[in-house]
C-alpha cells in the first residue's frame, strides 16, 4: 500500500502542535519537557518524509544529528530539574515563580 | 592490507580545511585540556606531562606528513606553555583553568586574525559610486563553514567578550563559593558553539551551534547550585531555550522540504526562483524569526531574558548578554539579509514591526523595574530592537552597523555587569536600585565607571555606544526606514531615563545608615583591570572610531 508523502507531513505537523500545545498550557515541569521531546521528534518525522519525497539521504542524516541533540539536551535538561527539585520539592512550574519585578 | 588500501583508494577522501575553522578548534582544545586538567585533580601535573607529550608527537607528525611547519610548531609551542604554566600553577587550580582560558582565547583572536589577514581586501564592494575593499569570502566542509567578514568579526567579538569575562568573573565566583572546575570548560565550549553559529553556512550546522552554546550556558546559568534564583533563571532558560530550538529546527525541516538542501544560500536561491507553494516558504520564514528572535531576545519572544538575566550568576549574565547577542545575530543576518535578500518584501515588513515593539516595549518595562540586572536585561531587549534596524536595512552599510553595534554592546555591557559583580561581592545578594543609593560617594571610581557604561549603552556623544547607535540609525534612514528610526529615537529617550535614574541614584542620593556596617568593597587586580581595559575601549571607540568602523565596513561581506 503506498501512503502519500503528506500524510506523514499531517501527522508530523500534528505531533509538533501537540507538543506545541503542551508546552504551553500544561503546568508539570516533566509533562512540559516530554512535550519538546515531542517537537523534535515530530521534526524528525518531517526530516525523514522529506528526504525520501526529494530522494536524497539529506533528511535521514539530519534526522541523526537532531537525535544526538536531544540526547544531550535531556541529560542538561533532567540535571537542572533535579536540582530544581531539590531546592523546591515541586515539580509544578507554577511554583517556580521566584523572579519577579 | 591491500583491501584496505584499495578501498581507501576507492572512496574519494575529502579535503577538509582545517583552517577555516581554526579559532574553533582553538577554543574546543583549549576547553578539554582545561577540562581534564580539572578532572585530574592532584595528580594534574603528571596528566598535563603526558598529554604534552602526546600533543608534541602529533605536532611533529603534523609538521612531517602535511609539511605545515607553523602550525605544529604553534601546537607544540602551546602544550609547552600549558605544561609550564601547570607546574606554576599546580596549587592554584582555579588560577590555572582562567589562565588557560585566557590563552584560549587569545590563541583564538591570534587565528582569526590570521584569517583575517589572509582575506581582508581580497574583494570589492561597491555602494554608490565608491568602491573599497572588503573581506573575502570562501566556504569550507563541504559547505558548512563560511569564512567572511560577518564571520570572523563575530568570531573576535566573542573571543574578546570571553577574554573580559574571565577577569570580572574570578572574584565574583571566589566570593559566592561556585568556582568550581566546569566553568572555564563550559566558558570555552559556548564560545566554540558561538563562533561556529556566526560562520555557519548550513541550516543544520545553525541548529547544532545553537545547541553547543546554549547547553553550556544553562548549566553556566545554573552554576550556583544552591541558589534557588539561578535554578528557577537556569530552568525558564532551558525550557523556552529548548522550545525555541524546536520552532527553529521545524523551520530548518520545511526549508529542507521546499529546497532539498539547508545549505543557507542554496536554500535562499531556491526560495527566490522555486515557485515553491507559497504558504510553505512563508511558513519555513515565520518559524526562523520566531527561533532567532527567542535567541536573540525580541519581543514578544523576550519573556526568558529578565528572568534568566536576574537569575544568573553575575559574570555569565555580562557574557551571555555580550557574546550571544553577537553570535544569533550574525547568524540572522547570514540568513536573511545574506541569502533571503531578495524575498525582502516577505519578511522585512514583519521585522519591521517586531523592531519597533521590542525597542518601545524593552525600553518602557525597563523603566519600571527595581532590580538593576533585571532593568539591564530590559535594557538589553531594546538594544536588540536597536540591532534589528541595522537588519531590517538590507544593505552592506545595515550589516557593517550591526556588527559594529553588537561588538560596542558586548564590551558596554560586560563593563556594567563586571561593576555590578564588583559590587555585589560587598552585600551578597542582588543589587536593587536602593542598594546602589549613596555608592558613588563611597567608592567615586567603580560608580563612575558605571555610569560611563550605562551613558555608552545610552548612547551619549563621546561614548562608544553613540558610534553604534549612530550607525545603525544612519543605515535605517538611508535605507529609507525613517518611521522606524523616528521609534528608535522614542526608545532611546525613555531608555534614557533610566539609565540617568541610576546614575542619579548613585550620586545624590544619602547613604542608609545601614551601610556602614556593610563589608568593605574590595577589587581584585584582575578585575580592575578587567574593567579599566572595558571603560577605556568604550572611551576611546568613543572619541576615534575611526578604525573600528572602518573594519566593520571592510567585514560586511557574506559568503555563498
Amino acid at each position: 500500500m503506498d501512503v502519500p508523502a503528506g500524510y506523514y507531513l499531517i501527522l508530523a505537523a500534528a505531533l509538533f502542535t501537540v507538543g506545541l500545545v503542551g508546552v504551553l498550557i500544561r503546568r508539570s515541569i516533566i509533562v512540559m519537557f516530554m512535550c519538546v521531546e515531542l517537537m523534535l521528534n515530530s521534526v524528525n518525522l518531517t526530516f525523514v518524509t522529506f528526504g525520501r519525497v526529494h530522494g536524497n539521504l539529506d533528511g535521514q542524516v539530519l534526522s541523526f544529528f537532531v537525535m544526538a541533540v536531544a540526547a544531550a539536551e535531556v541529560t542538561v535538561g533532567l540535571a537542572l530539574i533535579v536540582n530544581l527539585f531539590r531546592l523546591k520539592a515541586s515539580t509544578d512550574a507554577d511554583d517556580v515563580d521566584g523572579l519577579r519585578s | 592490507m591491500t583491501i584496505l588500501a584499495q578501498a581507501v583508494q576507492q572512496i574519494d577522501v575529502p579535503q577538509i580545511a582545517w583552517g577555516a575553522i581554526s579559532p574553533e578548534l582553538v577554543l574546543f582544545g583549549f576547553g578539554i585540556v582545561v577540562l581534564l586538567l580539572e578532572t585530574a585533580g592532584r595528580s594534574r601535573v603528571g596528566v598535563s606531562a603526558f598529554l604534552t607529550v602526546v600533543v608534541l608527537a602529533a605536532a611533529a607528525l603534523l609538521g612531517w606528513r602535511t609539511g605545515e611547519t607553523l602550525t605544529a610548531l604553534m601546537v607544540a609551542l602551546a602544550a609547552l606553555a600549558t605544561m609550564a604554566l601547570t607546574l606554576i600553577w599546580r596549587d592554584r587550580p582555579r588560577m590555572l583553568s582562567a589562565i588557560l582560558t585566557a590563552l584560549g582565547f587569545v590563541g583564538a583572536l591570534a587565528a582569526t586574525g590570521w584569517q583575517w589577514a589572509e582575506y581582508a581586501g581580497a574583494a570589492t564592494a561597491t555602494v554608490g559610486s565608491e568602491s573599497f575593499p572588503i573581506v573575502g569570502t570562501a566556504t569550507a566542509i563541504g559547505d558548512m563553514v563560511a569564512v567572511d567578514g560577518v564571520a570572523l568579526f563575530t568570531r573576535f567579538t566573542v573571543c574578546i567578550a570571553g577574554l573580559l569575562t574571565i577577569p570580572l568573573g574570578y572574584a565574583y565566583a571566589e566570593s559566592r563559593r561556585i568556582h568550581r572546575g566546569e566553568y572555564y570548560p563550559l566558558l570555552l565550549f559556548s564560545a566554540t558553539g558561538m563562533t561556529l553559529l556566526a560562520s555557519s553556512a548550513d541550516l543544520i550546522m545553525v541548529f547544532i551551534s545553537i545547541e553547543i552554546l546554549s547547553l553550556s550556558l544553562y548549566i553556566l546559568t545554573a552554576f550556583a547550585r544552591r541558589d534557588l534564583n539561578s535554578q528557577e533563571a537556569a530552568f525558564k532558560y532551558f525550557l523556552l531555550g529548548a522550545f525555541s530550538s524546536a520552532l527553529l529546527l521545524y523551520g530548518i525541516a520545511v526549508t529542507y522540504g521546499i529546497a532539498g538542501t539547508t545549505n543557507i544560500a542554496a536554500a535562499g536561491a531556491a526560495f527566490a526562483t522555486l515557485d515553491a507553494p507559497q504558504a510553505m516558504t512563508l511558513t519555513a520564514m515565520g518559524l526562523l524569526v520566531v527561533g532567532f528572535g527567542f535567541k536573540t531576545a525580541i519581543v514578544p519572544f523576550h519573556m526568558w531574558t529578565p528572568d534568566v538575566y536576574q537569575g544568573a550568576p553575575t559574570p555569565v549574565t555580562g557574557f551571555m548578554a555580550a557574546a550571544t547577542k553577537a553570535a544569533a545575530f550574525a547568524a540572522f543576518a547570514r540568513l536573511f539579509v545574506g541569502s533571503f535578500a531578495n524575498l525582502q518584501w516577505t519578511w522585512v515588513p514583519a521585522i519591521w514591526v517586531l523592531a519597533v515593539a521590542t525597542m518601545l516595549l524593552g525600553a518602557i518595562l525597563a523603566v519600571v523595574q527595581q532590580d538593576v540586572k533585571r532593568m539591564l536585561g530590559y535594557s538589553a531587549v531594546a538594544h536588540a530592537g536597536y540591532v534589528l534596524l541595522g537588519l531590517t536595512a538590507v544593505t552592506r552599510d545595515g550589516v557593517s552597523s550591526l556588527l559594529l553595534y553588537l561588538l560596542i554592546y558586548a564590551v558596554t555591557s560586560l563593563g556594567a555587569f563586571g561593576v555590578l559583580s564588583l559590587l555585589e561581592r560587598r552585600t551578597r545578594k542582588a543589587m536593587a536600585l536602593d542598594d546602589l543609593r549613596g555608592v558613588g560617594r563611597r567608592y567615586p571610581v567603580p560608580a563612575g565607571m558605571f555610569a560611563l557604561f550605562l551613558l555608552s549603552l545610552a548612547g551619549i556623544p563621546g561614548t562608544a555606544g553613540f558610534i553604534a547607535k549612530f550607525a545603525v540609525f544612519r543605515s535605517a534612514v538611508e535605507a529609507g526606514q525613517i518611521l522606524l528610526v523616528a521609534a528608535a529615537v522614542l526608545s532611546s529617550l525613555i531608555a534614557f531615563f533610566f539609565y540617568i535614574r541610576v546614575i542619579v541614584v548613585m550620586f545624590m542620593d544619602e547613604e542608609p545608615a545601614e551601610a556602614e556596617f556593610a563589608a568593605p568593597l574590595i577589587s581584585t587586580t584582575g578585575m580592575s583591570a578587567g574593567l579599566a581595559v572595558a571603560a577605556a575601549v568604550v572611551v576611546v571607540v568613543g572619541l576615534v572610531p575611526g578604525l573600528l568602523l572602518d573594519l566593520a565596513r571592510q567585514a560586511a561581506s557574506f559568503a555563498g
